[in-house]
């Protein structure tokens, strides 16, 4: 069997806030980078299915620009055993439905017979690119899966689909398939030093798709939001502490 | 193109509180011209929910009869489309929700719509839609538009808008998508509720939350006895479920719980949207984290800028 698992880098925001000079987006420099929590819990899920399965193949596959390469890497070393990375210009200003469409360009010849995403990346918090990836597939997809139990002989998945409160909702989906994978499902393997170091030496292969021509969105500009701050409390933990216990005491909750 | 249509959004034969705020945004916008206001519920017999959604500014209803009660988002993928060639919307709201979630983005790409999620505010001026979401765990706003051509389809945060009220009285219509149930790849086996534990902390009102912060499962012990000093009930984010530290019936938020107690104390929790979701009508909130610039410091009434287990070993000196 062959399960792809569509990955991303995502940013995080330091403690300062820069935009560039059109006002568009962050200035980088204010940015680090690290793998999609949800995206790591997709991998582990796909090689725990590999595994139990006894054969196939994990494809990881990524839309961006080569810095996205250690990324992918680091999805080598959990145990994938491929890595695609695609790339077209129009990422530059990646919305979900171009990431989607790009995504879709590389997968559709490799007939996979499952495809995992994360619910949502930490950065852009769409929840969109696993389920338009589907559209663009014309795929079955479920959305926010805690647990996949696939059988191979009929090639059908039951799965978990986690509502809001936590009730699950049990379906069956026949494959190919899409899932969107929620935190929860697995506890991702860690990853040893040596793995990571090993993984530097593997290819990624890069194939350029074809633009989608439509956008889904365009950016007017950004923006800090205007914010109701917190009464801020100062002082050492003591002194936060004893303020914390006085507004505890005269609540009539305690 | 013209109007406004809602996807109706119901469960177990209840219509979903989101509903009543999609239909709240969609008068805004009908107010500023976008055109009537339309709600389409899908399912076999929708006649219990109908006096819910017959709201003032509601302009019409559309059932759609599918004989399929349970939500299935196959069945959304193939009714939508007739949906919209037929009545040619301008603007499609649903939820930012784990339902819509499973069909509005795949809609978006197959029929090349204009798209956006977890959106916070939208408007129209002229025919020209704009619409506000966060980027950067909402460290960051983004004003977003949309060319023409194409109707957009908006997914609104759940809570974002106040819930629509008043009674109206719209045509109610039936319209036939031609869903062809064989063609479902989707079956639909149980519900299955989560494990209470005998927890309940609804009924807290004095609750003490720990997030991902306190960094290790060794280190919730020493949570518990605060939270036992204090006359607290511990409750938690969900990384810490999805580690095994705690049980779900401590989670709060989105997936968890939805609390409203009098004093919320918040130990190294971020303030994602939704955890936010799960405890932001919290009578006193108080929230201590190390990141001066964390979201919950935006919903909190009191914030601390600290390490929590200083903050912990101080608290219990104290008490
Ligand atoms: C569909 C869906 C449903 C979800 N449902 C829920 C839900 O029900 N409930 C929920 O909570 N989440 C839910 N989430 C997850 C949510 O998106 C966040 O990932 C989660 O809330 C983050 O938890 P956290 O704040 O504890 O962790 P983090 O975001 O990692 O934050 C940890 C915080 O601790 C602070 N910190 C670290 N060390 C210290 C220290 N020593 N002292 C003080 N502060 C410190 C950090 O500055 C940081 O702000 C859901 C997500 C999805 C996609």
């Amino acid at each position: 069997m062959r399960i792809i698992i569509c990955v991303k880098r995502v940013a995080v925001l330091s403690d300062d806030v820069a935009f560039t000079d059109d006002g568009l987006a962050v200035d980088p420099d204010y940015l680090d980078f690290t793998l999609n929590e949800w995206d790591a819990c997709a991998v582990d899920e796909a090689i725990r299915i590999r595994d139990a399965v006894g054969e196939g193949e994990v494809v990881v596959v990524t839309a961006g620009d080569p810095d996205a390469d250690g990324e992918l890497r680091r999805c080598l070393a959990m145990g994938a055993d491929r890595a695609v990375r695609v790339w077209t210009e129009a990422l530059r200003q990646p919305d979900p439905l171009t990431v989607a469409h790009a995504l879709a360009e590389v997968i559709r010849p490799e007939e996979p017979d499952l495809v995992l995403c994360g619910v949502q990346s930490s950065d852009a918090l769409q929840g969109a690119t696993g389920a338009a990836l589907a559209g663009f597939l014309d795929l079955p997809v479920v959305a926010v899966v805690t647990m996949i139990a696939y059988d191979a002989t009929t090639r059908t998945a039951t799965v978990h689909r986690e509502l809001e409160g936590g009730m699950i909702d049990v379906v069956e989906t026949t494959t190919p398939a899409v899932l969107t994978i929620q935190t929860g499902i697995n506890r991702p393997r860690y990853v040893t030093f040596r793995a990571i170091q090993e993984a530097q030496g593997r290819d990624v292969a890069v194939q350029v798709a074809e633009p989608f021509g439509r956008r889904a969105y365009g950016i007017r500009g950004m923006s800090m939001p205007t914010r109701r701050r917190a009464e801020m409390i100062g002082g050492n933990p003591t002194e936060i502490a004893a303020r914390i216990l006085q507004i505890v005491r005269g609540s009539s909750a305690a | 193109m013209s109007g406004v249509l809602i996807v109706a959004e119901h469960r177990q034969g209840a219509l979903r509180e989101v509903t009543l705020e999609l239909i709240a945004a969609a008068k805004e916008l009908k107010n500023a011209g976008v055109g009537p206001l339309a709600v389409a519920m899908l399912g076999s017999d929708v006649s219990a929910m109908l006096g819910v959604v017959a709201l003032d500014g509601v302009d019409e209803i559309i059932h759609v009869p599918v004989a399929m009660d349970e939500f299935n988002g196959e069945v959304y993928r193939q009714a939508l489309p007739a949906l919209i060639r037929q009545r040619r919307p301008l603007v499609l709201l649903t939820g930012f929700t784990v339902d819509a979630m499973s069909y509005a983005p795949a809609l978006a790409a197959s029929l090349g719509l204009g798209f956006a999620s977890d959106v916070t505010g939208c408007s129209a001026q002229k025919g020209w839609l704009t619409a506000t979401r966060g980027l950067y765990a909402g460290k960051v706003q983004v004003q977003l538009d949309f060319g023409d051509g194409a109707p957009v389809l908006l997914m609104l945060r759940p809570g974002a808008w106040s819930p629509a009220g008043g009674f109206g009285s719209p045509v109610v219509t039936r319209l036939e998508a031609g869903v062809d149930l064989s063609q479902v790849r989707i079956k639909h086996r149980e519900y299955i509720t989560p494990q209470t534990e005998g927890i309940d902390l609804g009924t807290s009102d004095f609750i003490l939350a720990i997030g991902r912060g306190v960094g290790e499962k060794d280190n919730v012990p020493v949570f518990e006895r605060l939270a036992d000093r204090l006359g607290a009930t511990l409750a938690c984010s969900r990384p810490l479920v999805d580690s095994g530290w705690l049980p779900h019936a401590r989670q709060v938020g989105q997936s968890g719980a939805t609390v409203k107690p009098e004093l919320y104390l918040a130990l190294g929790i971020s303030g994602a949207v939704e955890h936010l979701a799960g405890m932001k009508a919290s009578g006193t909130i108080i929230a201590v984290n190390s990141d001066p610039e964390a979201a919950i410091f935006n919903v909190a009434h009191y914030g601390a800028v600290t390490d929590l287990f200083a903050l912990a070993e101080a608290l219990e000196q104290l008490t």
